[in-house]
């Protein structure tokens, strides 16, 4: 245990009731739908998993996902009416309640269909601290606690020397990183956490390497 | 330079630098955050700001949680004072009013911060809002303590998860009362010895306390916990500030909260197996929840 804040104690401000089950939860759509994009989603479909299925009414943590997913952060007093704002909204979305002990206590897969069709699962840990765990099969490890980057690309020699050799010319310190791919030459996955922001350079200079295909730059959840 | 892992790291940093405890706190933080000072106390003000709506908005709502278990009771308080004059000094009913209504607020998807935990969250602010407010602390002053009760629960956190999945309500609501009765010997003047005696004693006091609440849901009995928890935070300020000691100091107690923790049945902590959750009582209103839920 090194340093750490005491805002970590004395917060989040959030809606209530829970900061697992609540606060987490919206955590874990706002880091989903920032994955997913820029766009809001037409059609949107929640797996909730053991205690995230079980408790998961009384604590609002379906409120709690569409509320991240559109947007709401953990102290925004919408998320109480979430299901009827996504209703005006024309937001198609879907619960299903599953017990799968192979999965954490407080768990979730998130897919989203429309324009693109993306499934992101993550992990309510405790105390509003969630992490992404996978996205389409890809392993991360995404917590939103750091300004991340997130490729898909395909896995070919020198992909990781190439993305963090531009990030460092830029003077940014890699925190950690973690990479997965399906197989070797097909597609690939990389969640970087950084010290600092990127900046559009960064993201403009990503976008001119053809073998990547997807690229999201995830400030910090509040 | 080490980063203060325990209370009597605390107590020596304090001691070596002649500091009282919030100063040496919002200085860690400062350094934290690579910010000033001021930035800290500013930040601390907003949470302030936020504990105090919540004490506001929960004193006028009457509106029921989801499960419609909890949510009305605030109101009844506030209506028994009217009439009657009860027991406690104005400023013990003051605490027990904004304690209830902040879980309240909390139980009916309003805001609250979760200092140190949702479940646990109108301990601190009551104590905090209710004696300062009773003794016309300054702004300053409130913001010192809350300071004292943030440095209180990051140092217990180190050691022991604040989490009542992990070590039952000890850890939340009992975590909390540790914080809130080191921060009202601040704002009553307390040395730092005094606030981590009153600390130790209120944790002391909570040992070994279940995490049972009825269909797993943040409610019974934690919302009407939070008011008694308030009180209790006060009782072991005053008995500090009488120089009252704690015979175990503070880390060792954190050590036996810990420990305590580890050997608590999994039943106890949060899965709702077994306590309250599993009375007759427990679990009929589970099963009837179960039904319009799952329905």
């Amino acid at each position: 245990m090194g340093h750490s804040s005491i805002f970590n104690i004395i917060t989040p401000i959030m809606v209530g009731p829970s900061s697992s089950h609540t606060a987490g939860a919206v955590r874990i759509g706002l880091l989903a739908g920032k994955i997913y994009g820029s766009n809001r989603p037409k059609k949107v479909h929640f797996k909730l998993y053991n205690s995230f299925a079980k408790t998961g009414k009384g604590h609002g943590t379906d409120k709690g996902l569409l509320s991240g997913v559109l947007g709401f952060a953990v102290d925004d007093v919408r998320i109480k009416n979430a299901l009827e704002i996504a209703n005006e909204l024309g937001i198609d979305y879907s619960f299903e309640y599953a017990e799968d002990f192979n999965r954490h206590p407080n768990s979730v897969d998130i897919t989203f269909s429309g324009d693109v069709e993306i499934k992101i699962s993550g992990d309510s840990l405790g105390g509003a601290e969630v992490v992404i765990t996978n996205i389409n099969g890809y392993n991360v490890n995404l917590k939103g606690n750091y300004h991340t980057l997130l490729l898909i690309y395909k896995d070919m020699p020198g992909m990781i020397y190439k993305v963090t050799t531009l990030i460092q010319d830029f003077d940014i310190n890699i925190a950690s990183m973690t990479c997965d791919r399906e197989a070797k030459g097909h597609n690939a996955s990389m969640s970087i956490c950084l010290d600092s922001p990127l900046s559009e350079e960064i993201l403009e200079s990503l976008k001119t390497i053809d073998e990547i295909y997807l690229i999201r730059n995830i400030e910090v959840t509040k | 330079m080490k980063p203060i892992a325990t209370f009597q790291d605390l107590l020596i940093k304090c001691n070596t630098e002649n500091k009282k405890i919030y100063e040496i706190a919002q200085q860690e933080e400062a350094k934290f955050a690579e910010c000033e000072i001021s930035e800290v106390r500013k930040n601390i003000e907003a949470v302030l700001s936020a504990m105090q709506d919540s004490i506001k908005e929960g004193l006028n709502s009457s509106e029921l949680s989801m499960s419609k278990m909890v949510g009305a009771d605030c109101e009844k308080l506030k209506n028994y004072y009217t009439k009657q004059n009860g027991i406690f000094s104005p400023q013990l009913q003051n605490v027990i009013k904004y304690a209830l209504a902040t879980a309240e607020q909390n139980a009916r998807m309003g805001k609250i911060a979760a200092c140190p935990t949702a479940g646990a969250c109108g301990i601190v602010p009551a104590a905090i809002l209710g004696i300062s407010n009773a003794k016309n602390a300054s702004n300053e002053t409130i913001i010192n303590a809350l300071l004292t009760a943030g440095i209180i629960g990051k140092i217990v956190a180190a050691k022991a998860a604040l989490a009542g999945a992990v070590g039952g309500c000890q850890n939340e609501c009992g975590v909390a009362a540790g914080m809130a009765a080191g921060a009202v010997v601040e704002i009553l003047g307390g040395t730092n010895e005094q606030i981590l005696n009153a600390a130790a004693l209120a944790i002391k006091n909570i040992l070994g306390l279940a995490c049972d609440p009825i269909a797993g849901l943040v409610e019974v009995p934690c919302v009407k916990r939070n008011p008694f928890l308030a009180v209790h935070s006060i009782t072991a300020a005053e008995m500090a500030l009488a120089d009252i000691q704690s015979i175990v100091p503070i880390d060792e107690v954190i050590d036996a909260l810990k420990q305590i923790g580890a050997l608590m049945s999994p039943a106890l902590k949060e899965s709702a197996q077994a306590g309250l959750a599993t009375t007759q009582t427990g679990l009929k209103i589970t099963e009837s929840l179960n039904k319009i839920w799952n329905s």
